[in-house]
């Protein structure tokens, strides 16, 4: 009834290929970005703020970056834990090493550092695919892990191999409060989500897109691979490595290379795949998914078993957190293997309808 | 309903379920409450070391609430949240406690070298003090750069100098070390990592052959380290490990006969959980005390008068009067101690975390109020100052016949020439890089 395209004439192509066609989508989106930029550091607690936002906001942004690699080029990758790494590494080093950078520029610069890694670690997917360059990806990662621990210069030879993430300041003002680091990762996630929307729409988009589809037949009408498989990785290397740096100064501030292990590429993974392959909207919502479910089980179970006059241990809630949160993946594929943006899509489609399906 | 439909309304509903969780106010308080949160695992590779030490925290805490109904008349209320060892889990833990209670949460004890890293961030912002018993940054004894920060009863620095005076008078003098070969077979994380540098200055300073050797995390697989143990031949081998590793490594020691009574465990290499998998190849097997051992003190006749045989207790009757176990009682004695002695300067209230962070620095329990508490032989007396939050650098050693914990040695003392210039090192290292002025400790009161 409320979601209708009729009567919104498209005259020009600027108004034919923008981002929201619709007018109900663009204001929808409007008004998101202004909950998120204003109600929320209006209503938000400390612990809203910590917990939930901060790391879906930052989380987002790195599903997106695997999203641009696995989603539109279709290179699969399991090194997105290390390039999240490598980020945070390169931010930190060049905020120690350099003092006078302010700290959000070390973190731009230490996604253009992830970028050269990541292109010299996409370089063997010019000649291997499929699940031989996962492997090849997870090298990558293990490569990763092992410089962080093993190379003391990474780590500025502290003893422990940890290391601390400097105070975060900005022309001045102090930007250590949750609000502050809310909004800086939010306007990190914003800007940088809405180039890689853009890349995804324009000519590189539609060669990792041509490449993804059929590789052969992309090069036979002019694509070239190498160029499109490398820009896949520099540009998605840089938002996971941007992703990192912000993980590391913004939400932990204190970290160790386990941060940045192999279980953080599969929990990306699991968000891109479970928010949908190809969609920039999927990456958030998977994000939201999988940082948020197993939160929410922690804390809904024991009220719900204090219904029945069940007192539930921290060890079963925690069991029963894994074995629910398996089961509802397991059942969100099945039913919908195309991932939430798809339900999204579908949900879309219905209100077109509503409240007249037939 | 199609299936379809159906993954459409879960969605909504566990959408909106979140957004009501996440979003709900905060249940209102009793006034006259003191909040101390639990980060606990009891779940995961580290909780067969994780599950006793948090039920004699809580189990501590249940006898003040039922035998004293609390401290100085202010109920103690208490919560757990698991954060499975994993750093990111034990900061939303930490979010999640830290604002409970009319005052706060009194204090963390989050039992895990990482989480207490990134936690060292978040609560000077916060005025929440740490108190890692025996673990956590070496460096953060210094009290003027680590306001918040308590390693009680010992730091890793401590520890490793323990072991070496230990292998030092096993041998007959430290002269003896020279040329020496001693191993560490650490845990590849903060906590593996802390000790390295202490026993890189002592190699130096007495002559033997240092030998780090890695395991990466869980640490259940240790065939290659175990390898390069037997091909070096070293005559000591330091274990730092945690959870499964520890059984692991005794039993693997058992596999390549490399002789147990040469093993020397860190504290949290020595309590049952680490040797009773091992069985018969741990017998022999050493390990440093956090100055407690096993078995029960006085105070488990109040604990099991108003706590185990009321079944208030969390514990399984194998867990009580372990190692581990006594480790909790103990983090909740110093902590619940300390909160008496802010109440004696701030007035018998909740106290705040500010407050407490007062007690902590002033904690000062003396043998006699050790034995009035109950924990005579267990801990020495311990004085915590600004300059000190470690309070005693005491330890002692016990060894495994294969059923139970026996102490083998006589007190030691760490040796704070060596340990002291490398804790105003990184200590001013860490000042530098975070912008911190140390504070003056000579002007606290």
């Amino acid at each position: 009834m409320f979601y209708r395209e009729a009567g919104q004439y498209k005259a020009s192509y600027e108004s034919d290929q923008a981002i929201f066609p619709i007018a109900q989508d663009r204001i929808a989106m409007l008004a998101l970005l202004l909950i998120a930029f204003i109600a929320v550091p209006l209503l938000a607690s400390e612990y809203v703020y910590r917990a939930v936002l901060i790391p879906v906001v930052i989380l987002s942004l790195a599903a997106i970056g695997l999203n641009v690699l696995m989603g539109y080029c279709g290179q699969v990758s399991l090194g997105s834990g290390a390039f999240m790494g490598v980020g945070a590494y390169a931010a930190y080093n060049l905020a120690i090493r350099l003092p006078f950078l302010n700290p959000f520029v070390c973190v731009l610069l230490g996604g253009f550092v992830s970028a050269a890694v990541g292109i010299a670690f996409g370089v063997p997917s010019l000649r291997i695919k499929g699940f031989y360059l996962a492997c090849a990806t997870l090298a990558a990662q293990f490569f990763a892990d092992w410089a962080f621990l093993r190379i003391k210069w990474i780590t500025n030879d502290t003893p422990s191999g940890s290391v601390n993430a400097p105070p975060l300041q900005l022309f001045g003002f102090d930007l250590s409060s949750p609000t502050a680091n809310y909004l800086v990762s939010l306007v990190f996630t914003v800007v940088l989500a809405l180039a890689a929307k853009n890349i995804v729409r324009g000519h590189v988009g539609r060669q990792w897109m041509a490449i993804r589809d059929m590789d052969i037949a992309a090069e036979i009408i002019g694509v070239r691979p190498m160029y499109a498989k490398l820009t896949a990785f520099a540009v998605s290397s840089f938002l996971i490595g941007v992703a990192g740096a912000l993980w590391a100064f913004v939400y932990l501030g204190s970290w160790e290379p386990a941060a940045f292990s192999i279980d953080r590429s599969f929990q990306l993974m699991f968000m891109v795949i479970i928010g949908g392959l190809g969609s920039i909207l999927g990456s958030v919502l998977g994000a939201a998914f999988i940082v948020l479910l197993p939160i929410f089980l922690n804390q809904a179970l024991p009220p719900f078993g204090a219904l029945f006059d069940w007192k539930i241990s921290t060890a079963t809630v925690s069991n029963f957190e894994s074995m629910i949160f398996g089961a509802l993946i397991v059942f969100f594929l099945v039913v919908e293997p195309n991932g939430l943006a798809r339900l999204w899509s579908v949900a879309k489609e219905k209100l077109r309808l509503w409240p007249f399906p037939h | 309903m199609g299936l379809r439909k159906l993954a459409l309304l879960g969605a909504a509903i566990v959408s909106a379920g979140m957004i009501a969780a996440t979003t709900a106010p905060n249940d209102a308080w009793a006034q006259n409450e003191q909040f101390i949160p639990g980060l606990v695992y009891r779940t995961g590779a580290y909780a067969p070391n994780g599950i006793p030490f948090a039920d004699g925290v809580a189990d501590y805490i249940a006898l003040l609430n039922a035998r004293d109904g609390g401290i100085n008349g202010v109920k103690i209320t208490f919560e757990e949240c698991e954060t499975g060892y994993a750093t990111d889990r034990g900061v939303e833990c930490y979010e999640r406690l830290k604002g409970k209670g009319p005052t706060g949460a009194s204090y963390f004890s989050p039992l895990s070298t990482g989480i207490t890293f990134a936690l060292t961030e978040k609560a000077p912002g916060d005025k929440i003090p740490l108190i890692t018993m025996g673990y956590g940054r070496a460096d953060s004894r210094d009290g003027a750069v680590f306001e918040w920060n308590f390693p009680l009863l010992g730091t890793y620095w401590t520890a490793a100098n323990v072991a070496v005076q230990h292998i030092a008078k096993e041998m007959g003098g430290f002269d003896k070390l020279k040329g020496k070969k001693i191993a560490l077979l650490y845990h590849d994380s903060p906590y593996g990592k802390e000790p390295i540098a202490a026993l890189e200055v002592m190699s130096k300073k007495y002559g033997f052959e240092f030998l780090p050797i890695p395991v990466p995390a869980p640490g259940s697989e240790q065939k290659s380290q175990w390898l390069q143990i037997r091909q070096q031949k070293p005559d000591y081998v330091l274990l730092w490990g945690w959870g499964v590793m520890n059984s692991a490594a005794v039993t693997e020691a058992g596999n390549v006969n490399y002789p147990r009574d040469k093993m020397i465990g860190v504290w949290w290499s020595g309590a049952e959980p680490d040797v009773v998998p091992a069985g018969e190849k741990g017998a022999g097997y050493k390990a440093l005390m956090l100055q407690h051992p096993a078995g029960k003190s006085a105070v488990y006749a109040d604990l099991e008068k108003f706590v185990i045989a009321p079944g208030k207790s969390l514990a399984k009757p194998d867990e009580i009067g372990s190692v581990l176990y006594n480790r909790g009682l103990i983090n909740s004695m110093l902590g619940t101690e300390s909160i008496r002695t802010a109440m004696a300067k701030f007035g018998n209230k909740p106290m705040t975390g500010e407050q407490v962070r007062w007690g902590i620095e002033h904690l000062d329990l003396t043998a006699e109020r050790i034995k009035q508490l109950g924990f005579e032989g267990m801990i020495g007396p311990i004085k915590v100052s600004c300059a000190d939050h470690e309070g005693t650098r005491l330890s002692r050693v016990h060894q495994w016949d294969g059923k139970k914990w026996n102490v083998i040695s006589d007190w030691y003392t760490a040796d704070d020439a060596v340990i002291a210039p490398l804790v105003k090192d990184t200590a001013s290292k860490y000042a530098t890089e975070k912008k911190i002025t140390p504070r003056d400790c000579s002007k606290e009161s």
